[in-house]
């Protein structure tokens, strides 16, 4: 990465006007993936001084400021006890904690990668991102939105309800990236299910989901069933990591002892 | 551009360019104990602490490190030291090119966490790769000098 | 023993944690020029045209060097005994690219960025050329890697570079055609390797200066100094007593550094600028451009009798050298020179194949060299055998394999690239190994398997492995040991010293011999100018080898130092008795302090200094039993390694705690080979598993538990009763944890790396199988 100039920003809306002014400026958050990247930016704009690091818990919410270090978010207390831990557990298991300490939770977020591990647990867990320019918007509808105006990311949302949790990350070896990773909640008989690494980018099982919602008693059938209703509805790939039948085979495997988890 | 850095416990000012990385930066001003190993931040051998916190060099910006406090293992000579000794009584050293990095991860672990298990010692240093030992000796010697109340 | 057999802290931890400048790009100087490579994108290609006007008008841009700029002189950069058994068959730059990562052109300039700058502003234009990507088909393939006129061997080793050949072997004892046809039962498989890479932590590293004697000096991260400087001066043509190469401390080699890479480049660049220059390899280069394990076909034919008497073994190898053949015959004779002995009994065994090019990144020496390869094959071929005799494995073992006393033809006939030396086996408690590794393991309460909660098995497997010791009548170390005012003394090693704690366990070795303590001993190693001559840190050879020349020089001093303590005293030296310490007649004494002091300042003065050398005669293997016990998912093919036992015979060991850590380290990257160490190119040809984010070297999370003991054993030949222990360690782990998921789950894994994947693809077979029976 080439980077020609940089940028303290001493203010959200100062730091939202220099990205504004050049298609080639942009925001860097922890900086931690930036030299695998090609990308040559004019002005790189650091949000580092804007106390934008921070996890507030409120009542309803527990608010995880954009610029806050991976690790951070791994060991707040709060966030450990939402769902079972699951976005504890996946951050945990993202590579060493040296890139956890320099890597924030807003760059995981903003880059929609397919590889990610965060995105799987935080869709579900009820995840609301903040922006500067377009406000509130569900995680979900920003997974799917394509909207490309420049905009900053400002706070990560997390409903605080009593959810039971399950994530596994299908990995070679502990330093990997994801094979597979599965996340399951149950927040009182409101079910979700995410895959993610498929390679694709992560998504809720939809029509899984509402078949779980709509079951009065769950027995190993019934989540066999979902089991199966998720896996035609989602798309696996191959690539260097697994093929997709074996995405496939292990997906399902996980799913289901999810399910088995949250609804024990 | 000028950054004002705190390098253990020293102030200093280095000229950096807007995309160079912090490894670079203290390898050209003589901080010679932190090693060039991937580029990417995929095996520790660049780890210095920033903030007391354990980090990549190779993938922090210098510019970012503007007004911060670094650590480098000759910041902390008599910890490396001790460390050394239970490293020495275990024959877990080998090339030694990982072993300041590993140094400041278990400075770095021994501050955040107390007493920790087994798990909890290899996970915070999971990302602090070796080729050489096969981790167990390694692992025995930082329990041990985990647990050396001396400390 | 006061001193070997100790288990010391290694001399230098202390000083490389604290983090004091040891390492070659430490010692670099400041104002070194940056040298970087242009490098081919394409598996094959011709330059049809070259133009750096650009490149060289860039302001900081010293120097651009393309192959026009240097004369077409084939070499080899293999850091072997020399005249090399490795094809000649390298330029230091040339007209053709032969894969992803080959050198094109060469940049030095004052700092990094115009270095990049300088490499992108290079006018190239390439001749795409169609590659041989699959190494199957290269054998007598119409395209051809290597059709250059000038390129040769140095002696015959079947190189035939028209049909893609780089090398090629055969030799037979018995008849084995007829044996197999005589066998009752008789196993049949192909096994194939991949391309593992060293993925030691400091990449290669190297800088040059021109000193103030206005002689070339280089500092480089390397295995073999004096192999380093002897190729430069015959590749650069200048007079190799005009150059100095020094190994400052090396973050681990494995075998990655014993060749040359870039010393030949910076060397270029400092003669002809006369400035300081110097390249650290990236991640990147250090996976795609300097070489990896050579990837093999095995095809094993195994007979027996139903008693479980094995008779023949044939074995025909496919080696993959990737664009040079640098080791290409030697790690090919090692897959079967280090590994059939191990069956000693048989009637007829034969061993032949073929080293091939191709247009992948090299292969060269690494860790195991062969031994590992073939290890795989035999030792599951074995359990399989086992399996269709219905016979108990480790019995069969027991029944067929080497004992002490014992000896193979094939000692005799297979050395390194040439005839082998004939040898019996004086040390070898392979038997112990098994046995007290079955103990270890509690093997027979787990054999095969065992069904645990979650649909998960554990199961349990093993194989047996030799290696060497050095390499005999080549392989040649020297000692030089100098007495000091005071009573230390200095140890000067060409012995090479990568990580491996070689300085400590030859300084043990002077200090045993010397009768003294370790902290009077200063290692100093190796330094082409200052030390005496050493092949290197390879083939096992620096406890073996470098430590008899150790030995036999600190025998010469203590011998001086009684001749010079009688003199003093004014006896004969019959009379005098010595400790190392005190040297003693019935009724005086003086000490070795005393003895030092005045020869260096006061009577008789002179130095004294002692240097011996030694090539070894034979070369005794040492011996493992290597057992895994694993927990295998049946629905997803996840593995986990619960314990990894190993039981080693390396004779006496020099310092026990160091020689685990040889073991260990050994383990665990043949555990990287056996099960994550995948290594992929795309269909273009070029390397994906180029960092660290998609190579998966094992981290601490993946080692559970390691145990490893040590057989009592004593070799006479080796000093104090050593052989070697750096290789030995790291041949075990792929059969044994591929016969361990068989046991555990019935799926027989022949292709590596053993992933997750393969299995459960084998286990829906099966359960296809049974569900269509």
């Amino acid at each position: 990465m080439k980077i020609d100039h940089f940028y303290k920003a001493s203010s959200i809306e100062d730091a939202y006007e220099v990205l504004t002014k050049n298609s080639k400026n942009a925001i860097i958050a922890g900086g931690a993936w930036m030299r695998l990247s090609s990308k040559e930016i004019d002005t790189a704009i650091d949000l580092s001084e804007l106390g934008m690091d921070k996890v507030v818990v409120e009542d309803d919410f527990i608010i995880i400021g954009a610029m806050t270090t991976l690790h951070s978010v791994e060991s707040n207390q709060d966030i450990l006890q939402l769902g079972n831990g699951i976005l504890s557990q996946a951050i945990h298991k993202i590579m060493g904690i040296t890139i956890r300490n320099l890597a924030t939770i807003g760059g995981s977020v903003i880059g929609k990668y397919g590889f990610s591990d965060i995105l799987t647990p935080l869709l579900v867990l009820d995840t609301t991102l903040e922006f500067y320019r377009k406000g509130k918007i569900s995680l979900e509808e920003f997974l799917d939105s394509k909207d490309k105006e420049p905009d900053i990311l400002i706070n990560i949302l997390l409903k605080k309800q009593n959810t039971k949790g399950y994530f596994y990350k299908m990995k070679k070896n502990s330093l990997d990236f994801a094979v597979v990773n599965v996340a399951v909640s149950n927040t009182n008989g409101d079910y979700k299910i995410a895959v993610g690494a498929r390679p694709s980018i992560t998504h809720l099982a939809k029509e899984a989901m509402h078949f779980m919602n709509q079951q009065k008693v769950i027995s190993d059938v019934v989540i066999l069933e979902a089991v199966e209703i998720a896996m035609n509805e989602y798309k696996f790939g191959s690539n260097s990591r697994a093929s997709e039948e074996y995405r496939k085979q292990i997906a399902a495997v996980y799913v289901q002892r999810g399910l088995n988890e949250v609804t024990r | 551009m000028k950054i004002k850095v705190k390098v253990n416990g020293y102030h200093k000012t280095f000229d950096v360019n807007p995309d160079e990385y912090l490894l670079d930066t203290l390898r050209a001003n003589e901080y010679l104990s932190v090693k060039k190993g991937c580029d990417n931040s995929s095996c520790g051998v660049c780890t210095v602490l920033f903030d007391g916190k354990p980090v990549p060099s190779c993938s922090l910006l210098s510019m970012k490190a503007d007004g911060h406090e670094i650590t480098t293992v000759e910041g902390i000579q008599k910890d490396a030291e001790r460390l050394s000794e239970y490293f020495g009584e275990e024959g877990a050293d080998q090339c030694g090119y990982c072993n300041p990095s590993m140094a400041l991860t278990v400075f770095a672990l021994k501050k955040e966490i107390k007493d920790p298990t087994d798990e909890q010692i290899k996970d915070y240093l999971v990302g602090n790769l070796c080729r050489c030992t096969g981790y167990q000796s390694q692992h025995i010697a930082i329990k041990k000098y985990l647990g050396d109340d001396q400390l | 023993m006061k001193v070997v057999n100790h288990e010391l802290p290694s001399i230098d931890g202390k000083g490389l944690m604290m983090g004091r400048p040891a390492y070659t790009d430490d010692l670099a100087e400041r104002n070194s020029l940056i040298v970087k490579v242009l490098r081919s994108p394409h598996p094959y290609a011709k330059i049809i045209k070259i133009d750096c006007t650009k490149a060289r008008a860039l302001e900081g841009v010293e120097l651009v060097l393309t192959y026009e700029d240097f004369e077409r002189r084939p070499f080899t950069r293999a850091g072997q005994g020399y005249p090399e058994p490795s094809p000649h068959d390298k330029f230091v730059l040339d007209q053709f690219v032969r894969y992803v990562g080959d050198e094109a052109a060469v940049v030095a300039a004052i700092d990094a960025k115009i270095a990049d700058e300088a490499l992108t502003l290079i006018d190239i234009e390439y001749e795409v050329l169609e590659p041989i990507l699959d190494f199957e088909k290269a054998f007598e393939n119409p395209i051809v890697i290597h059709p250059e006129p000038e390129i040769h061997d140095m002696f015959p080793i079947g190189f035939e570079p028209l049909k893609n050949v780089a090398a090629s072997y055969h030799m037979e004892v018995g008849n084995v055609a007829k044996s197999l046809s005589d066998c009752e039962v008789v196993l049949e498989h192909s096994f194939y390797t991949q391309a593992q890479a060293h993925a030691m932590m400091e990449p290669h590293t190297v800088n040059a200066r021109i000193d103030y004697q206005n002689r070339l000096m280089l500092y480089t991260s390397t295995q073999t100094p004096f192999h380093v400087r002897r190729i430069i001066s015959q590749v650069l043509d200048y007079p190799l007593s005009k150059i100095r190469v020094i190994k400052p401390r090396v973050g681990g080699g494995f075998g990655g550094k014993q060749a040359i890479h870039g010393e030949i480049l910076v060397s270029a660049v400092t003669l002809r600028t006369g400035k300081p220059s110097k390249m650290v390899f990236t991640r990147k280069e250090v996976f795609e451009s300097s070489y990896s394990r050579h990837p093999m076909r095995l095809d094993i034919k195994l007979g027996a009798d139903k008693d479980g008497t094995l008779k023949a073994i044939d074995c025909f190898v496919l080696s993959d050298t990737g664009a040079y053949g640098e080791h290409a015959l030697t790690v090919f004779m090692v897959a079967g020179s280090k590994v059939l002995p191990l069956y000693n009994k048989v009637d007829s065994v034969r061993f032949h194949g073929n080293v091939v090019y191709t247009n992948h990144t090299p292969a060269g020496a690494y860790r195991g060299y062969g031994a590992i390869q073939g290890n795989f094959a035999l030792e599951s071929a074995i359990d399989m055998l086992c399996e269709k005799l219905q016979m108990d494995p480790i019995e069969f073992r027991q029944k067929n394999m080497i004992l002490e006393g014992e000896t193979s033809p094939i000692f005799a006939i297979m050395g390194e690239g040439t005839e082998g030396t004939a040898m019996f086996m004086e040390s070898c408690k392979l038997d112990y190994c098994v046995t007290r590794g079955l103990e270890l393991l509690d093997w027979k309460h787990k054999y095969p398997r065992k069904p645990l909660d979650n649909n998960k098995v554990k199961g349990v497997g093993m194989a047996i492995a030799m290696q060497g010791s050095g390499i005999p009548y080549i392989d040649m170390a020297a000692a030089t040991i100098k007495l000091n005012d005071d009573g230390f003394y200095n140890l000067l090693i060409g012995a090479t010293d990568i990580g491996q704690g070689s300085d400590t366990i030859l300084a043990q070795i002077a200090a045993e011999a010397l009768g003294t303590t370790l902290d009077k001993v200063i290692v100093y190693s190796s330094d082409s100018d200052l030390t005496p001559f050493d092949t290197g840190a390879y083939a096992s050879s620096t406890t073996y080898v470098s430590g008899n020349a150790v030995l036999k020089a600190a025998k010469d001093m203590r011998k001086m130092i009684v001749e010079e303590g009688a003199k003093a005293l004014g006896v004969d030296v019959s009379e005098i008795e010595y400790d190392g310490i005190v040297i003693k007649t019935k009724d005086t004494e003086m000490t070795l302090k005393q003895l030092s002091n005045r020869l260096y300042y006061n009577e008789d003065q002179k130095q004294l200094t002692s240097t011996n050398s030694y090539v070894g005669t034979k070369s005794p293997p040492p011996f493992m039993a290597g057992f895994v016990e694993v927990d295998v998912d049946t629905l997803t093919g996840e593995v986990e390694i619960v314990e990894y036992v190993s039981v080693v015979d390396c004779g006496t060991t020099i310092n026990p705690m160091l020689a685990r850590g040889q073991v260990e380290g050994g383990i665990v990257q043949g555990i990287g080979m056996a099960v994550y160490e995948e290594v992929l190119y795309n269909k273009k040809g070029t390397l994906i598993t180029n960092d660290f984010l998609n190579y998966k070297i094992p981290t601490r999370l993946e080692v559970k538990k390691l145990t490893t003991e040590f057989a009592v054993s004593y070799e006479e030949a080796g000093p104090f009763g050593a052989k070697s222990v750096g290789e030995i360690g790291i041949d075990t782990p792929p059969a044994a944890l591929a016969n361990a998921i068989y046991n555990a789950v019935g799926v027989r894994i022949t292709s590596l790396p053993i992933t997750p994947e393969k299995i459960l693809k084998g286990l829906n077979e099966k359960r296809g199988q049974e569900n269509g029976k």
